[in-house]
């Protein structure tokens, strides 16, 4: 018999650069990580190739005319960036709108985080390897909630559709009897989905127990959104801070235990159907009535300044505004969802090998739009 | 709801423990000496009633005369919020402390605001550019930029 003698490798540390351009970084980003053989040592973002200065533009245009720019912040989910400048402005001005328009942008809004969570879900499940199967069977879903969205405002992506004080439109007649075909068909879509992947050996050996995000940490590194909540905070702004008529509706906050990429694929699909619940009861009370209130189009806020934030599909999207009293912000600032979220990554990848590395950062759902803005 | 907490009631509070750390303090905020900025903001976060743990966000505006940098503190437990603000003269070399050891959340926030404001955060382990490239001229939120 010969004893086995366990020998260690010494190996160099080196630095290996992941993107700007690379299938996994969603996006125009780059990490400078330092690997030991195939183990994460050490990970840098490097940020700013989508930098526009929208923060700056902000200044130079009016207080409609900045709607627009929102879209491109965090492009997969504007009709939440529309509403959070929105909000903001309001509570500077002082601003009351209608029931009906209330109504509609909550529906907008949860619609709008399902499309974003078919997107998170669908790219996460990219990066773990199952390639694009489950990801074009959420994308048809986002198809069916882009057909509604072109009905209200006729544009696919960047809908520029509320408005300081209400929305821009109505919506059209036939526009709720399509919601309630679409709201009647996804449920049995999700539980479909849903049976295939939660069990699944692939996803379970690649997510579970990976790029764990503790609750302190998340805590201390301002996360929030389905970040935190699968990190067990229960925190979400619409239940903790209820703004527009959030506060009416009868809903569950879906958090997990564990903190790891797979709590986060769980938490996404979870909130998916609550959702669901806010816009059926949306749909069953909504009233008629105005949809915009008589808001000059040059909106001249008194001079001070307000913070209005909300539940974005990403975690607490917020919008800062200092007025002086002109037709334009003095100053506008967004809380960056996606920049802060980014916060814990170094914490999360440390020891992880380089294919952990794409999933964890795959599964904090992040838009360059909105990072780098 | 997040109760929004008199800057009034906690500047008093503060300048029990702190004197003579508030410049001046409203409904809405208060604000800070920069000198004081990091025993203030240890108290806010350690004590019990307070316990803000939760870091919103930082943002700094340029009023010509001075820099202001805003903080928006949450206690997750209590559930309330208040705005703490701080400013610092001078359009040379502006400065306030980083308040990283406490709410490592501000990392990358505090990277933008010396970016794009030129404002420096003394303490702070990785104080570059976070969007533009070293050697950018100028600093494009100042107001007196362009």
């Amino acid at each position: 018999m010969t004893t086995t003698e366990i020998v260690t490798l010494k190996t160099e540390p080196f630095v290996l650069n992941f993107g700007p351009v690379h299938p996994s970084t969603h996006g125009v980003y780059r990490m400078r990580a330092t690997l030991d053989g195939e183990v994460i040592l050490d990970i840098e973002p490097v940020v700013g190739y989508l930098h526009r200065g929208i923060e700056k533009l902000a200044e130079e245009r009016t207080y409609t005319g900045f709607i627009p720019l929102t879209d491109r912040l965090d492009y997969i989910s504007p009709m939440s960036n529309n509403l959070a400048y929105c909000l903001a402005v309001e509570k500077l001005a002082g601003i009351k709108v209608p029931e009906r328009a209330e109504y509609i942008r909550v529906i907008m809004a949860e619609l709008q985080r399902i499309a974003n969570h078919c997107i998170a879900v669908g790219s996460f499940l990219n990066d773990c390897g199952a390639f694009f199967t489950p990801f074009l069977y959420l994308f048809r879903e986002r198809e069916k909630i882009y057909d509604l969205f072109e009905m209200v405002c006729g544009q696919r992506v960047t809908y520029n559709y509320m408005r300081i004080g209400g929305v821009s439109q109505d919506i059209p007649d036939e526009f709720l009897p399509a919601l309630r075909k679409f709201t009647d068909k996804l449920p049995g879509f999700l539980e479909e989905y849903d049976f295939f992947l939660k069990q699944n050996e692939v996803l379970l050996a690649r997510a579970k127990g990976v790029g764990i995000l503790t609750n302190e940490t998340a805590i201390k590194c301002s996360i929030s959104g389905p970040v935190a909540r699968a990190s067990g905070v229960k925190w979400d702004l619409r239940k903790a801070d209820p703004y527009s008529i959030y506060d009416r509706f009868e809903f569950d906050v879906p958090t997990a235990e564990v903190g790891d990429c797979y709590d986060r694929y769980r938490v996404r699909i979870e909130e998916m159907s609550q959702s669901l619940r806010i816009i059926r009861q949306a749909m069953s009370q909504i009233p008629s009535g105005p949809v915009r209130a008589d808001v000059p189009h040059l909106v001249r806020p008194p001079a001070g300044d307000a913070y209005a934030h909300i539940e974005a599909p990403k975690g607490e999207l917020g919008f800062y505004i200092v007025s002086d009293n002109s037709i334009a912000p003095y100053r506008c600032h967004i809380r960056p969802t996606s920049l802060i979220n980014l916060s814990a990554l170094r914490e999360m990848v440390k020891g992880w090998k380089v294919a952990d590395l794409i999933i964890i950062f795959g599964s904090i759902d992040i838009t360059m739009g909105e990072i780098d803005r | 709801m997040t109760v929004a907490l008199s800057g009034k009631e906690i500047a008093s509070q503060i300048e029990e423990k702190f004197p003579d750390s508030i410049e001046e303090s409203s409904q809405e905020s208060l604000v800070v000496k920069s000198d004081s900025l990091l025993s203030v903001a240890a108290f806010l976060k350690d004590t019990g009633s307070l316990k803000f743990d939760y870091l919103n966000y930082i943002t700094a505006v340029d009023y010509y005369s001075y820099f202001e940098v805003l903080y928006q503190l949450t206690s997750l437990e209590h559930n309330h919020s208040v705005i703490i603000k701080t400013r610092c003269h001078g359009r040379e070399n502006p400065a306030v402390p980083s308040v990283i050891g406490l709410w490592q959340g501000a990392d990358f926030q505090e990277r933008e605001i010396y970016d794009l404001m030129g404002i420096n955060f003394t303490g702070h382990p990785n104080m570059k550019r976070l969007f533009l490239w070293e050697g950018f001229p100028g600093y494009p939120l100042r107001k007196d930029y362009l």
